[in-house]
């Protein structure tokens, strides 16, 4: 073999290798998308969404799961919007560039990688046992809050970064204050990364269990949240719980709402996607 | 500031055309328009970057309604010097500056004097076309806005003013609310100017507003800046010799930190006094 075969040996080896890496990653996601649909698929039907949970698993649904999910969904946002994009504001366009904001960036970044039911025991003795929120949606909320916080905090200012200079200094050439220039040019033509940044903290959020549990989510709740002081369970916890009974109708049950998680997540990331790339059209500097 | 804030939306209502604004501009920086007298005085004016000492004992006096024109070689402070009278400087950190530089009689670096007031007089236009991403009127309305006023008409008349003396109403009188980033280099910038006029300033303030434009283009900003010299005062940056002895009525040459000659326009180009403004003009460094 010369030099030039050992060359085209080599290249073709490492394709392959790429190639099959590539098809490990998308077969088991088939193989489970399959494996789910196949069971779960004949089980989604409206009744599904709209029952209670129930000891018999042809009758129960996710009702309870879906609105306990949605209702921690919007508080999580509520929390955790404002105060990263704030924290995300600060940390770009008012601290110092110095020893001080390196070491906060490296925390915020660290926190990033805590494991989630480390954020579980924080909320379960700040939320639930210090401020006496007890075991309800706003405690989970917060907690889930501070889990997606970072992600929230670095895509704001990855996003802001992305914003020439240029803008900043030709709207404070205009007179106008450090605020305006935030809020009118800058926050703007952010917009699409900080929105993306947050779809996908709030998808990451949603598939949380661990620190839910901890806090004190309810494996089993047979009544519909009314309010954010009332218990609850959300979809994941609702899955972990069937998965765990003996019945085979409730494995059937909880492929069902996998497989209605699962959407939720994809629709969540593909409008991240779609934000992404309008933004990307739109704004060419 | 609550007294300025209170003025102005007062006089609100009366600020139909330009002479009011320009008359409040004055009310506030005490502008006597009967005596005439220089506009920017600047006086042992040394500016640093942390240690690196980037202008020395500068000494200029401008007057009202001429174009000065700032030449010299790259990084020898002349941007840097511009960038003095909107106090944009500010926004570097490590930048320091001694001296005194005033503005009609004013110190701008006095503690009455809010930064945005200032910037709100001296108007600036940059070396690469930077309109926001935004339409074409908000542009333009972006500086009324935020300073203040909210009245739609006067909005509305003082964009259809600004684009009209910038010389490019014509071009964009039926785009308006398109994006501004659609058009051409050319256009853009002749936007940056109808935006940096729109809300009045006496002092226009160009970093080689030309640099990055085509030769049609250039000489219609050369045009323009020939007109807007009737109602402002112009500094200039350029790295274009012909530029500078087109448009500008005196001429400062820098040359690393210094203010090596200021004169007369066509003094500095035909018959400078000091032998580095001669090697200069003529091509031999820089």
């Amino acid at each position: 073999m010369n030099n030039e075969q050992v060359k085209t040996l080599k290249n073709n080896a490492f394709k392959i290798w790429a190639i099959i890496a590539t098809s490990i990653g998308l077969i088991m996601l088939a193989v489970l998308l399959i494996k789910i649909g196949m069971d779960g698929l004949h089980r989604l039907s409206f009744d599904f969404f709209t029952a209670l949970p129930s000891r018999r698993p042809e009758q129960a649904g996710i009702l309870t799961a879906l609105v306990g999910t949605l209702w921690v969904m919007v508080t999580t946002a509520v929390f955790a919007i404002p105060i990263g994009i704030g924290a995300g504001i600060y940390l770009e366009e008012y601290a110092r560039k110095g020893w001080w904001s390196s070491f906060l960036e490296i925390n915020i970044s660290n926190l990033a990688g805590v494991p989630s039911i480390i954020y579980g025991l924080l909320g379960l003795e700040i939320f639930v046992r210090t401020l006496h929120l007890g075991q309800s949606i706003l405690s989970g909320s917060l907690t889930l809050s501070l889990l997606i916080l970072p992600i929230v905090i670095v895509s704001t200012r990855e996003a802001i970064k992305t914003v020439p200079s240029t803008m900043r200094e030709a709207s404070y050439a205009l007179g106008a204050s450090k605020w305006q220039t935030i809020w009118m040019q800058m926050l703007p033509a952010a917009s699409g990364g900080i929105m993306t940044g947050i779809i996908l903290a709030l998808s990451r959020a949603i598939g949380e269990t661990a620190p839910l549990i901890v806090v004190g989510a309810l494996m089993y709740v047979p009544f519909v949240p009314k309010s954010v002081f009332d218990s609850f369970t959300v979809l994941p916890i609702q899955i972990y719980n069937w998965v765990s009974r003996p019945q085979a109708g409730f494995i059937i049950n909880a492929a069902a709402a996998i497989i209605v998680l699962m959407l939720i997540t994809i629709l969540m990331n593909g409008a991240a996607v779609i934000l992404r790339n309008r933004w990307q059209n739109r704004v060419k500097w | 500031m609550s007294n300025i804030k209170k003025t102005s939306t007062k006089r609100q209502s009366e600020i139909v055309s330009a002479e009011s604004t320009t008359a409040i501009n004055e009310k506030l920086l005490g502008k006597n328009p009967s005596k005439p007298m220089k506009k920017i005085e600047i006086k042992n004016v040394h500016c640093w970057y942390g240690d690196f000492h980037v202008l020395r004992d500068i000494e200029m006096a401008v007057d009202p309604n001429t174009v000065t024109a700032l030449i010299g070689p790259s990084g020898c402070g002349k941007t840097t010097f511009l960038r003095i009278f909107n106090r944009m400087n500010d926004l570097i950190e490590g930048f320091r500056l001694e001296g005194e530089v005033m503005i009609d009689k004013k110190d701008i670096f006095s503690r009455e004097l809010r930064v945005n007031e200032l910037r709100k007089k001296v108007g600036m236009v940059f070396q690469k076309p930077n309109p926001f991403p935004k339409s074409i009127f908000e542009n333009v309305a972006y500086g009324l806005r935020v300073n203040g006023i909210t009245n739609k008409k006067i909005i509305a008349e003082t964009v259809e003013h600004s684009l009209k003396q910038s010389a490019l109403w014509g071009e964009v009188k039926d785009k308006l609310h398109k994006n501004a980033l659609g058009l051409s280099g050319g256009q853009q910038q002749r936007l940056c100017i109808a935006r940096a006029i729109a809300i009045e300033p006496s002092i226009i303030l160009m970093d080689e507003p030309t640099s990055a434009l085509d030769p049609i283009s250039n000489s219609k900003i050369e045009e323009l800046i020939y007109d807007l010299k009737q109602k402002y005062t112009i500094l200039i940056v350029t790295h274009n010799m012909q530029q500078a002895a087109r448009v500008s009525d005196r001429t400062a040459f820098f040359y690393l930190g210094d203010l090596v000659e200021f004169d007369e326009t066509k003094t500095i180009f035909t018959n400078p006094k000091n032998e580095k403004t001669q090697n200069y003009i003529t091509g031999r460094f820089g």
